[in-house]
């Protein structure tokens, strides 16, 4: 497959350690499906949903998207988030994410490398994270290209991976 | 080199010889739980992988609290039919999935299990790699497969005797509060040790399911004899034990020495904020709600732990204590035994199985400013209800003891587990 580098620039958003899909999707509001997005970070960012912008991307601490397997990376993307760098993420978290083709990157250091509001700029192919607004360059831990994560970003999500898989299927 | 549990039961999922730490394997599951029905049916598979692999029952919002509830779950039993799944739980033979599925057999030692929920580490109690894979049961019900990274190990040694006013909660908010709550993370935690063996199914499930809280992708027991008596009857598949080589490389090595270990409550806002009940109990935590249940704590064993505390006693005037069994099976066997009685006497509102307190979704949500002592496993702000109420996590007997004396206290100070003269058979 031809490789295109995945990369995101933009305003990064410093959330910090121990972020949970409890804060980005809270229980109560699970099922609102469409409006519950408006309630993520309510308790720890109030307001936040009202700044944030299409294109935004997340620099977090340690542990991020910690706890529930509750698919709250849709309530981050819904709020136009379209990348997340962390020391460390949340293992379910960072599948729900790669499913649903939420580029993440862990990447030690890079909550110490940014002040929000910085602009980044992150390729996520290579594991690069580059604080453009203070000229600083971190090395992340990158997938490798044949590796299934990738491959799952690259095809845009993993039900994008199954209806190849069914396609495939039903032309043999 | 040798290999750990996690090594060895990925290796064998994906037919090779030997993997390592790091590297991404594609393998064949044994079971899964139905999340996705209706993505299937939207996709047009009209065959699913095995339909006697795939569990369905539900436990979050059991029974329906709204119409939009209801109509999906008359969408659940169309699709179960439509595809054939054998094993669905409707209400009342239901439970929290994971208490109700191994209940029924469906993790026999040696097994590789990805489903829906982050708690999926409890089926490691059972000698197997079961972790969670909620976005991807879809995936998984329509080819039996799935990628892996193969995690770094950690040997958690258990040594000492557990005192008997601890259980499986202290032992894992003890390890929650000393390596804190990235220990595990991305990690397969690997149980061993002579203390291993003093610990009941329920304690181990327990462990295992906190393992998430810990961060970890696998949280495995070894196979012993509670293991093979714990499935007898219950399944037909053969059990594959598996062991860690006596080489095998571990990230690290975890002791815990249960011996002396004080009841442990984890407080607000996270799992990893953890003391000894002393220290809390100095400084006077007064409760609002008290709650026995979910599935880390609401086994049999659990709800006689409480009862212990409750007989004869009344739970006080200004606190509301709710206990849900986590499954039916636990249910029935703890009403045979009078201990839903006790509860009842003592004032507490006994529920069915559910998961709704728990995550703040329904039956017992708490509003600002109330503090609860829960069973439960998750105390993140906002978690079981308003994002101003807190929420402090501790063992069964502990709670029930808040609940008494509304506020938190020591349980051994209104039982002695030394002495423990109630006895109620807790074998389930
Ligand atoms: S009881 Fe609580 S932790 Fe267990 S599955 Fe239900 S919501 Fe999750």
């Amino acid at each position: 497959m031809a490789d295109e580098e995945l990369i995101r620039e933009g305003r990064v958003w410093l959330l910090g350690d121990n972020v949970s899909t409890d804060l980005m999707m809270p229980g109560e509001v699970m099922r609102l499906g469409g409006e519950g997005y408006r309630q993520c970070f309510r308790a720890n960012r109030p307001g936040w949903v009202d700044q944030v912008r299409e294109g935004d991307l997340i620099v977090g601490g340690r542990n991020f998207g910690c706890g529930s397997s509750r698919p709250a990376h849709l309530n981050l993307l819904r709020n136009g988030i379209c990348g997340i760098v962390a020391e460390s993420l949340g293992r379910v978290f960072f599948r729900n994410a790669i499913n649903g083709s939420l580029a993440v990157l862990t990447c030690p250091g890079v909550s110490k490398a940014f002040d929000e509001g910085d602009t980044a700029r992150v390729n996520f192919s290579t594991g690069v994270v580059q604080n453009l607004t203070k000229g600083i360059s971190l090395q992340g831990i990158a997938f490798p290209a044949d590796s299934p994560p990738m491959e799952i970003l690259r095809i845009g999500g993993l039900m994008r991976l199954i209806e190849k898989e069914l396609a495939k299927k039903s032309g043999e | 080199m040798g290999m750990t549990l996690a090594e060895k039961i990925l290796a064998a999922h994906s037919g090779r010889d030997a993997v390592k730490p790091g590297e991404f394997v594609w393998c064949n599951i044994d079971a899964t739980s139905g999340g996705g029905l209706r993505g299937l049916e939207r996709l047009g598979v009209e065959r699913v992988w095995d339909s006697q692999r795939i569990y369905v029952t539900d436990d979050h919002l059991a029974p329906p609290t709204s119409i939009s509830v209801a109509n999906d779950m008359v969408e659940t039993r169309r699709l179960v039919e439509k595809y054939g799944i054998t094993h669905f739980y409707e209400y009342g033979r239901h439970g929290i999935q994971h208490q109700v599925f191994p209940e029924h057999g469906y993790v026999v030692p040696g097994d590789l299990i990805a489903m829906a929920d982050s708690h999926s580490t409890t089926g490691g109690a059972f000698n197997a790699a079961v972790t969670c894979a909620t976005g991807e049961s879809l995936y998984i019900m329509t080819t039996g497969r799935l990628w892996f990274m193969v995690p770094e190990s950690i040997k958690v040694e258990l040594a000492g005797t557990l005192p008997p006013w601890c259980v499986g909660k202290d032992v894992v908010l003890k390890i929650a509060g000393t390596h804190g709550t990235e220990a595990g993370l991305y990690k397969s935690l690997e149980f061993s040790g002579p203390g291993v063996k003093q610990l009941s199914i329920g304690s181990r499930m327990t462990i295992a399911n906190m393992g998430v809280e810990l961060g970890a992708k696998f949280a495995i027991f070894p196979c012993d004899e509670t293991t093979l008596s714990f499935l007898q009857g219950r399944t037909e598949r053969e059990p594959r034990p598996v062991a860690p080589d006596p080489d095998a490389a571990y990230a690290e090595v975890i002791e815990v020495n249960l011996t002396g270990l004080e009841p442990q409550i984890a407080c607000p806002h996270d799992p990893g904020n953890v003391h000894s009940v002393a220290e809390v109990v100095r400084q006077h935590v007064r409760i609002h709600q008290a709650f026995l249940g979910s599935c880390t704590n609401g086994r049999l064993e659990d709800l006689v732990m409480a009862a212990k505390i409750l007989k004869g006693r009344k739970v006080h005037p200004k606190v509301r204590m709710i206990a849900s069994p986590a499954s039916m099976e636990q249910w029935r066997a703890a009403d045979k035994l009078g201990v839903l009685q006790v509860l009842a006497d003592a004032d507490v509102m006994v529920a069915h199985p559910t998961c709704g307190p728990c995550y703040g979704g329904h039956l017992g949500i708490i509003g600002a400013g109330e503090v609860c002592i829960s069973s439960t496993n998750r105390n993140f702000q906002g978690r079981m209800g308003s994002p101003e109420s807190f929420v402090y996590l501790a063992n069964p007997a502990t709670v029930a003891a808040g609940a008494v004396a509304g506020e938190i206290v020591d349980p051994r100070e209104l039982y002695n587990f030394e002495k423990d003269e109630m006895t109620w058979p807790t074998k389930n």
